[in-house]
């Protein structure tokens, strides 16, 4: 298990791999709205948690198609899925080796983005732990997705009609906690409500995963 | 011992051929009562009900929003039960069934949204609000868009079935998830359930029969809908196995 997660990783931070991609993407959707929605910083101030979230959560996205597709492409998902490593287990990897290498660095990076929006003093910290607890959720959510659609040839714009949905959940409880954090309100119950619907899908989704990506092998 | 014999009897239509020759007859029983029950409701409920002292005619418009609503939400429903169906026992007919009622489906959600609106203009002073209502109907809306599409991008049909049959059920679950979170998330501005087995909270009884006629006439328009539908993938199926013969003997 530990060998794939390795080889993942490494395959996404050598070049074409993609790595940093999501993150350049999330830098760009933020640079870009105080362009659309004028600049009073009153007024980024408010969107702030709300927009950062919507960023994160569109960068994830953007990495989905290529969490599987690469693998399936090369034959090396046949030689996974005949492994005696259980296909479940592959793809919980799969889904931690994404969430390394896009969820964690979008985690890290939206204060620094959240000074550029004027996010209020307070909310910084409870943005990061809403992206911290809720883009693991995103993860595994796309997985499936990626699975779902491995064996289309252009299953991008299909991938995102099925997982945005999927996504709906996730971003309101986990925006709500930025946005509460920001006007310095309780955050506990959208924090619970994130945290479990995070423990939900990496709990139970990568048998969804799992079923589906064996129908596609089949 | 009797139940057994019943299901028995239920799994027989699984055989498309059988499954074929019932529907043929029963479906015209099926348009005829869906007809009578759609215009006598409606007609009913258009024409010979008094209007409502603050709402005026507009509150005619229950009659389509209230039963398609009912459906939108029952015909995904049905969809996870025949999903459910397909990936136990692996009968057809069962995944066809719920191919067959997504689009349906859909034209009910946008029946309720469209006539919510036309109805929310003049009553509520806008055309949209981000209701917990509203917006878990928008979210079904894609839900059903979503399923439909994987439908249509997969060929062979047996790992489509299966695919979309897994997106329904991890569907309905983010759903339900959805439906709570959006509670959660906004107050509401929709009005609480308009019927009810607990009788203090429905809608007065001028309005409410004419009602359950027209929720009759959306159910039986719905199943002769899916019943002629399923049959028409059933022939669609034969006739491509048809032409797969004909192409190899060629």
């Amino acid at each position: 298990m530990i060998a794939l997660l390795m080889r993942d990783l490494k395959l996404a931070f050598r070049a074409g791999g993609g790595f940093g991609l999501g993150l350049a993407f999330f830098l760009i959707v933020t640079v870009l709205v105080p362009f659309s929605v004028g600049p009073q910083s009153s007024l980024l101030a408010t969107i702030s948690p709300g927009v950062l979230w919507l960023g994160a959560l569109l960068a994830c996205l953007l990495s989905l198609d290529r969490l599987l597709a690469l693998d399936w492409e090369d034959g090396s998902l046949d030689l996974l899925a005949t492994a005696p490593l259980p296909l479940e287990a592959v793809v919980t990897i799969k889904a931690l080796a994404h969430w390394i290498t896009t969820g964690l660095p979008l985690v890290l990076a939206a204060p620094v983005l959240g000074v550029l929006l004027n996010l209020p003093q307070p909310g910084f910290v409870w943005l990061v732990v809403s992206l911290a607890l809720g883009t693991p959720a995103l993860s595994v959510i796309g997985t499936f997705g990626a699975a779902l659609t491995v064996g289309l040839k252009r299953g991008g714009l299909l991938l995102s009609l099925l997982v945005l949905p999927l996504y709906v959940p996730t971003l309101i409880f986990g925006a709500e906690v930025a946005r509460r954090g920001a006007i310095s309100m309780e955050t506990n119950t959208p924090l619970l409500m994130l945290a479990g619907i995070t423990a939900g899908a990496v709990a139970l989704l990568p048998f969804a995963s799992a079923a589906v990506l064996r129908v596609n092998l089949r | 011992m009797s139940i057994s014999a019943k299901a028995n009897r239920l799994w027989a239509y699984a055989n498309p051929k059988k499954f074929l020759e019932t529907t043929e007859k029963a479906l015209p029983f099926f348009w005829v009562a869906a007809a009578l029950c759609l215009v006598v409701g409606l007609v009913w409920g258009f024409f010979f009900t008094p209007d409502d002292y603050r709402q005026g005619s507009t509150v005619k418009i229950i009659y389509l929003h209230v039963p398609s609503a009912l459906m939108a939400i029952n015909i995904w429903f049905m969809m996870l039960v025949t999903s459910l169906v397909w990936l136990v026992r692996r009968h057809h007919v069962s995944a066809l069934a719920a191919r067959a009622a997504a689009p349906v489906g859909v034209v009910m959600t946008l029946i309720a949204l469209a006539t919510g609106a036309i109805w929310g203009q003049p009553m509520w002073g806008t055309w949209w609000a981000w209701d917990p209502r509203l917006t878990s109907f928008l979210i079904l809306f894609l839900f059903y868009l979503g399923y439909i599409a994987l439908w249509e991008a997969i060929e062979n049909p047996d790992t489509a079935a299966d695919l979309t049959s897994v997106l329904c059920l991890v569907g309905s679950v983010f759903a339900i998830l959805s439906r709570y979170a959006v509670n959660f998330w906004n107050q509401g501005l929709h009005q609480g359930a308009s019927l009810s087995l607990d009788k203090e909270e429905n809608v007065a009884d001028v309005f409410w029969v004419p009602l359950l006629v027209c929720i009759a006439g959306f159910v039986l328009l719905f199943v002769a809908l899916v019943l002629y539908r399923t049959g028409t993938e059933i022939r669609a199926r034969r006739i491509k196995a048809l032409q797969a013969r004909e192409r190899v003997g060629a």
